[in-house]
């Protein structure tokens, strides 16, 4: 017992505990893995849509970005492993033993979770996007990021990834068990969204998958004219931002009150 | 010091807890002993405040555990909490340091007293039962705490690992620390302890001195089982041929 360290005044608090999430989340593998596939999938579906694009008056921003959706369910569910990785391993009571005022831990987890997937997710758009724009077949005019709504849609669908990201985190929290999580993420976002934009038009332009692809990762909002009736208005893209904020602000909530409340 | 009053907890219909009171004193080791399901477990996670208590409550050094400005270096735990498998013991490490702002030299200071520098870049998943006990301590040991709660501390350690385990306690508690130790061995426990707490069903049987409860049995193990033949709540049979 060397080493006495000195108590030092104050208390711990946020900093502590996002330096301690920081650790966390950079020492498992599986981390830069799955983001490497993310960013991976959402370039490379990117160029392959880009490369089919034979019309260059159609929105290609959009075909660039359309990578983007598929590769947001790597960043969902590793969301969901930040958490229930803890409950599966027993972490998390070392975790709490640590930082026994529980909502902390789930902020300090947003804040950088947060941080590293918005990072990743803008990354991974910019990418594709100049992928993209250097890929496309020759007569296909590439968009570029001073044209209306170009830079809005490529920044806003990277900000989308981390939110989604953070609902994975707060779904995690509620639901504590990987697979049972991964399967209401899935089922949730993918699986009703699909089945609800089909069935139920009003309610489809708040789904929030729907809300990646129609609304943030488009230069203007996708209409449908007069045909109304089997195509419903999307969401504007700060709209449909601050509707998937909300979704995230909403799942993290929950979370971290039953964080508290339950035994660990 | 550690203070259990009143403490109570239910499962259901099941009382795990019901109404503990005693004192963990600094300056010894105090071994916490009583059947499998007697509630063990479940008083070391109420007084870390990890499980809710219905009723009562727990102080570590005069305040609830989730009153505390930098826990760590108040009290270490040794519990059930494995490392994640994926991460390396190093970096396990490194993630609670940060928590308690803890310097990272202290780290490697910890792995040298539990032995396993050789392994602090290897994942604990692939570690033993005996490695991951190693890291349980090094994360209890990480704060200098001057309170520790190890849960069964010498499970799965070979006879090396239980003496160092012996050793390091008693040393421990020579220095002032208070030492709150469950097991279920309790020859092992005659061993290391001077006082013991017992409980049954969750009701304390016995809060007094390995002497004293030894005292007019042939050993501490009759004593344990004369205080606790009314509480057991899994046994074994006899084999028959």
């Amino acid at each position: 017992m060397t080493a006495q360290t000195r108590v030092p005044a104050g208390r711990y608090g946020l900093a502590q505990a996002a330096r301690m999430e920081w650790i966390k989340l950079r020492s498992l593998r599986s981390t830069w893995w799955t983001l490497l596939a993310t960013a991976a999938g959402t370039v490379a579906i990117g160029v392959a849509v880009g490369l089919n694009t034979r019309d260059g008056s159609g929105d290609v921003t959009n075909n660039a970005l359309a990578g983007v959706v598929p590769g947001l369910l790597l960043t969902g569910v590793l969301g969901v492993l930040t958490m229930t990785g803890e409950y599966s391993s027993g972490t998390i009571r070392a975790t709490l033993a640590a930082v026994p005022r529980r909502p902390l831990v789930l902020a300090a987890k947003a804040v950088v979770f947060g941080a590293v997937t918005l990072i990743a997710g803008e990354v991974a758009a910019f990418v594709a996007f100049f992928a993209v724009q250097a890929t496309l077949r020759p007569g296909v005019a590439a968009p570029a990021l001073d044209q209306p709504g170009v830079l809005r849609a490529v920044a806003v669908t990277g900000a989308g990834s981390c939110l989604i990201g953070l609902i994975g985190l707060g779904l995690g929290a509620i639901i504590r068990h990987s697979a049972a999580a991964i399967g209401v993420l899935v089922g949730g976002v993918y699986v009703v969204a699909q089945f609800v934009g089909i069935m139920a038009h009003a309610v489809a332009t708040y789904m929030p998958i729907l809300i990646v692809a129609n609304s943030l990762s488009t230069t203007r909002p996708v209409t449908c004219g007069t045909d109304a009736a089997s195509c419903p208005d999307f969401l504007s893209a700060w709209t449909g931002l601050g509707v998937l904020a909300l979704y995230a602000a909403v799942a993290l909530a929950v979370g971290g009150w039953l964080l508290a409340r339950r035994d660990a | 010091m550690i203070e259990v009053r009143n403490l109570t907890r239910r499962y259901g219909r099941t009382i795990a807890v019901d109404a503990l009171s005693f004192d963990v004193r600094p300056g010894s080791v105090t071994g916490f002993l009583g059947p499998n399901g007697s509630g063990k477990s479940t008083t070391m996670r109420l007084i870390l405040g990890l499980d809710r208590p219905d009723a009562g409550q727990a102080r570590v050094g005069g305040h609830r555990y989730r009153e505390l400005r930098w826990p760590l270096r108040e009290v270490g735990a040794l519990l059930d909490a494995k490392a994640h498998p994926g991460r390396t013991a190093r970096n396990h490490l490194a993630a609670l340091a940060a928590a308690g702002a803890i310097p990272p030299a202290r780290v490697d200071e910890v792995l040298d007293l539990v032995g396993l520098t050789a392994a602090a870049g290897r994942r604990a998943g692939k570690f033993s039962l005996g490695m991951s006990q190693r890291l349980g301590m090094a994360a209890a040991l990480l704060g200098d705490p001057a309170v520790l709660l190890l849960d069964e501390p010498v499970n799965g350690l070979d006879p090396e690992g239980v003496r160092w385990i012996r050793n390091l306690l008693k040393s421990l508690a020579a220095q002032g620390r208070t030492v709150f130790v469950s097991s279920h061995l309790i020859s092992e426990m005659a061993l290391t302890a001077e006082r013991l707490v017992v409980i049954g069903r969750g009701r304390l049987l016995a809060d007094t001195t390995v002497a004293e409860l030894s005292a007019g049995s042939a050993s501490l193990e009759d004593a344990f089982f004369r205080l606790t033949s009314e509480a057991v709540e899994y046994q074994g049979n006899e084999a028959t041929s």
